[in-house]
């Protein structure tokens, strides 16, 4: 249609385009440019708007995307890696996993509640967008000191949120993380991530075919929540972001109930040519997306766009982030059936506009042009940066000779136990619904990951997230590796094969080169970590800019994981639940002491570098401990992780109510390294019979030692310590309610 | 036994009972849509668990006025059996079916988690295949489901032998840690005067399979299949 090239008119009180509105945009003077280039004239207000989200960090990743292209997305698994709104891997049968991991961390800190509860949400939509039913969820939460005054408030309002909207859609959340740390003071982080299982021939994408086709907006009114969170999310904060508390979302987990619903039964018909979510930049990133991926046009009448305000205009409309709202391109004639379904389900439906073959983003209202936006360009043209960055230089090893015994023994156990980081997170968990569906095998607390049964069949996914930011601070590369190596290990430990990751990459300014330096080792790390292990990326976010008032976060490259369990009446937990049993040490012990656990909390000190990862190590061991689970040799597995070994075992006491004794080997270097050093690639097993799976091991080439035995109600460590079960637990479960029951 | 299972708007656990169902009776139950002002015949009628039309308003209120439950309430006085279960507790005593109300949790918190109950008696549709005190291991998931009642209402109900279930200790003994919400005389459930309907917050539901969460609820719907087979 001629009338595509013709200049947009310009609406009423529309000002005019000057250097201060475009740097309230977010685009840099040199971005202007090349937008100037693009359009070849100036843009109106609204096309500015679509710029500057569409080439905003959070939807462009201009600064991380050279670095992304590093890891390894593909094995023959995978159906579906990074570009879509979630990954997907073949779990057999004609199954497929869908899954993601998201941040909602800027939002979270300005309003907990629905911050956090929009974070979820924005992630369930990633994936019942692709036709998967969602049948976890998990999330990954970093706080302040708990001394900070925030630090109380931001914990109770996102874990009251996450519940909110996940209990309400009814979707169990089985898994997580929860730290704490002076460097998040300002800047927490909210990482959600959810997991959905589809028919592998039934996986609905993003790209528009069909000239003429229908584009249909189903769900939520918009409103005037959410305008620029892409842009607000991709700049550092100072002390006066409160003020936009205004650019937060507000989510209705029952409106998205209804959603999830009518679009499942929308994709069980044939009507649906390309489906994506209003997520970050709403109606600008899902119509443009939808186009560019088809190499197509699109034309939006944008006053038939449903709105819950009057007096909205066309900026308004294109930037909002109202919730619970998708885009759909239909087969031409099945308006009337998609229509009755979303009417069914008591939800907005309108043809807001069609594809067309120009290639252009067309924007009208009430007949006028006033967005006309070449959509080639606009994607192909995106800034792309290779930001300068200098290398973390890995720090001096902490020498455990160095490193005095505690004085009392009982005392340093009980002090790790119920450290903020490893005191146990049940009032959180409790929070949410960790069983509606009825598939949880592995709950909270109960193992390494959680164990959740594929609906209808003997399978079952294992799931976790970790990352252990103090060894990414210390030396990013060693930090990768380890979360994506820490993740394998959780899984394995349940019996479950280690299929594939989610990534979010939450990480300070990247315009400083020691923060990109920061991300460009992580990714290195992690790289390897993916090929040792065969254990692509599919899908992922990354979100920069994490940082107040110039102070960063510590890099957490989170690592949402997912294996797969042919019979989840094979899986272990690492609760210890009968006397009796051996328990087997798998690995080589140092007694690694550097930015331990035990350092920070008995010692005060947060140095040295940080365990290395042999990743050849790791795969060896945790193939032979898989290939034990699978061979029944295993009753409990837990890997060795923040805390080392002694906390571990007393995990899987207090877990099980059962108690041990173990010695100490008279041939280890220092007892404190022997008992809370960090060295990775390390389980600790239960078993009925030790001499089997001993021989098995040397077979393998693999280190173990039967270090002590279950049973009692105490735990002791031979001439050290005994700790009766009890006050064990006490100290375990009291630090975060008593923390969270404390007076403000 | 033909099992109807309502379903509203927002419902969640329609699919975990309806599973249940059809562990036990190896038969598909018939789904009911919350507009349907007539369904067919059925031996069961089940309110599920969700959170119907969001809990806005307050839970259960907007649901029991729905043209299904208009149905509902004519069965249930003519003795088709109903079962509410968590927010399907909360509807039908919002919907009159039994008395007393659901408030919030006492720690004003969503608890999840397993709890015990002690049967407080074996003689009903519901509750056949346990003991009167036995005590089974279910899991609770709410955020309002704290019982009360008057003292003159809850007095009624002890005598008249309508409390069903109670949350107690492993051991079965009240008035520890128990109860998890707060609810007055520690009830978990209770049935109406004919004992033909059951409303209760814990999830039998999610107690059928030794793996998942133990078995312990199964025996209710064993029960109400024996019972109405």
């Amino acid at each position: 249609m001629s009338s595509e090239r013709n200049p947009p008119v310009k609406l009423p009180n529309e000002p005019a385009i000057t250097p201060a509105i475009v740097a309230e945009h977010g685009l840099a003077p040199d971005e202007y440019q090349r937008l100037l280039r693009i359009m070849g004239r100036d843009p109106t207000l609204v096309e500015l708007g679509i710029f500057s989200a569409m080439w905003s960090e959070h939807c462009s990743y201009k600064s991380s995307k050279v670095w992304l292209k590093k890891l390894p997305t593909e094995a023959p698994w995978v159906i579906q890696g990074p570009g879509e709104n979630a990954g997907v891997i073949d779990i057999g049968d004609g199954e497929a996993c869908v899954f993601k991991m998201e941040s909602h961390n800027h939002p979270s800190y300005i309003e907990p509640y629905q911050g956090a509860a929009t974070g979820v949400g924005g992630i369930l939509r990633d994936v019942f967008t692709m036709g998967a039913r969602p049948i976890a969820n998990l999330n990954a939460l970093r706080f302040g000191d708990p001394a900070h005054p925030k630090t109380r408030h931001l914990v109770s309002g996102v874990v009251a949120g996450i519940a909110g909207y996940g209990n309400c859609m009814g979707i169990p959340t089985v898994g997580g993380e929860t730290n704490f740390h002076a460097a998040y003071n300002g800047n927490i982080l909210v990482n959600a991530m959810t997991v959905g299982v589809a028919q592998a021939d039934r996986i609905f994408y993003a790209r528009a075919t069909g000239v003429g086709n229908p584009l249909v907006y189903v769900g939520s009114k918009t409103g005037r929540d959410g305008i620029h969170g892409a842009t607000m999310s991709s700049t550092e904060f100072s002390e006066d972001s409160e003020s936009k508390r205004p650019t937060v979302q507000v989510g209705d987990p029952f409106v998205e109930k209804l959603l999830l619903e009518a679009c499942l039964e929308l994709m069980a018909t044939d009507a649906i040519v390309a489906i994506q979510d209003m997520g970050a930049a709403g109606l600008t990133s899902s119509s443009f997306e939808m186009a560019a991926k088809g190499d197509l046009g699109v034309e939006v009448e944008l006053d038939r766009v449903p709105m819950r305000e009057t007096g909205m205009n066309p900026y308004e409309l294109m930037l909002s982030e109202s919730q619970e709202r998708m885009l759909i391109v239909l087969k031409p004639g099945r308006e009337e059936l998609a229509r009755k379904i979303f009417e069914k389900w008591e939800l907005d439906f309108a043809v807001i506009g069609r594809l067309t073959d120009s290639g252009r983003m067309v924007l009208r209202w009430h007949g006028d042009v006033v967005g006309n936006i070449p959509i080639p360009p606009l994607v192909t043209e995106a800034p792309m940066y290779k930001r300068p960055w200098t290398p973390t230089p890995l720090p001096a090893q902490v020498q455990s000779a160095s490193v005095s015994d505690p004085k009392d023994w009982k005392a340093s156990l009980l002090r790790l136990m119920s450290c903020p980081d490893l005191a146990s997170k049940a009032w959180i968990w409790k929070q949410y619904d960790h069983l509606i569906m009825g598939n949880t095998a592995i709950r909270p607390q109960d193992g390494d990951a959680a164990l959740v049964r594929v609906p209808g069949s003997q399978k079952a996914l294992a799931l976790t997230s970790d990352c252990t930011p103090r060894y990414v601070q210390a030396h990013p590369e060693t930090g990768g590796r380890q979360a994506v190596a820490e993740a394998w290990r959780n899984i394995t430990a349940t019996g479950a094969l280690p299929l594939a990751i989610t990534d979010n990459m939450n990480f300070g300014n990247p315009q400083k080169p020691e923060i990109m330096g920061q991300f460009a080792g992580a990714i290195t790390g992690m790289a390897e970590a993916c090929r040792a292990l065969d254990f692509p990326v599919v899908s992922g976010n990354v979100s920069l800019y994490n940082e107040t008032e110039g102070r960063p976060i510590l890099p957490t490259p989170t690592i949402g994981a997912v294996g797969l369990l042919q019979d989840v009446a094979r899986g272990v937990g690492a609760r210890l639940t009968q006397g009796g049993l051996a328990l087997v040490l798998i690995g080589r012990t140092t007694g690694w002491l550097g930015q331990s656990l035990a350092l920070r909390e008995l010692h005060g000190r947060e140095d040295g570098a940080p365990p290395p990862v042999d990743l050849a190590l790791e795969r060896r061991n945790g193939d032979f401990v898989r290939s034990r689970i699978a061979a029944r040799d295993v009753v409990a597995c837990h890997d060795l992780s923040d805390g080392g070994l002694l906390v571990a075992l007393a995990e899987m006491c207090v877990a099980g109510g059962t108690g041990a004794t173990i010695e100490v080997p008279p041939d280890a270097a220092m007892r404190q390294g022997w008992l809370y050093g960090e060295d990775q690639a390390r389980y600790l097993i239960a078993t009925r019979d030790a001499a089997p799976l001993l021989e098995a091991a040397h077979a393998a080439g693999v280190e173990a030692r039967r270090i002590g035995v279950s049973g009692g109600d105490t735990l002791a460590v031979r001439g050290l310590l005994e700790i009766g079960l009890a006050e064990l637990r006490s100290a375990h479960e009291e630090w975060l309610p008593a923390y969270m029951n404390a007076a403000a | 036994m033909k099992a109807a299972v309502l379903v509203f708007p927002g419902s969640n656990r329609e699919g975990d009972i309806a599973r249940a169902i059809e562990l036990v009776t190896a038969r598909k139950p018939q789904m009911v849509w919350h507009g349907d002002g007539d369904f067919d015949a059925a031996d069961l009628i089940v309110v599920p668990g969700g959170f119907s039309y969001g809990d806005y308003l307050r839970c259960g209120a907007m649901a029991a006025q729905s043209p299904v439950m208009a149905e509902v309430k004519r069965r249930a006085a003519r003795g088709v059996p109903v079962l509410g279960v968590c927010n399907g507790f909360q509807i039908i005593t919002e919907a009159g079916l039994l008395p007393g109300v659901l408030m919030r949790n006492r720690q004003l918190k969503f608890i999840c988690g397993d709890v015990h109950l002690r049967v407080e008696t074996g003689q009903s549709l519901f509750t056949n295949r346990y003991q009167s005190g036995q005590v089974i291991r279910v899991p609770v998931a709410h955020a309002e489901g704290n019982y009360f009642a008057d003292a003159e209402t809850l007095r009624r109900l002890e005598d008249r032998g309508q409390v069903a279930f109670r949350y107690c200790a492993p051991d079965g003994t009240r008035g520890g840690t128990g109860n998890p919400n707060g609810s007055i005389n520690d009830i978990a459930g209770v049935f109406n005067e004919g004992k033909t309907v059951l409303g209760m917050m814990p999830h039998p539901e999610n107690a059928i399979e030794p793996l998942f969460g133990g078995g312990d609820g199964r025996g209710l719907f064993e029960g109400l299949v024996e019972a109405l087979s």
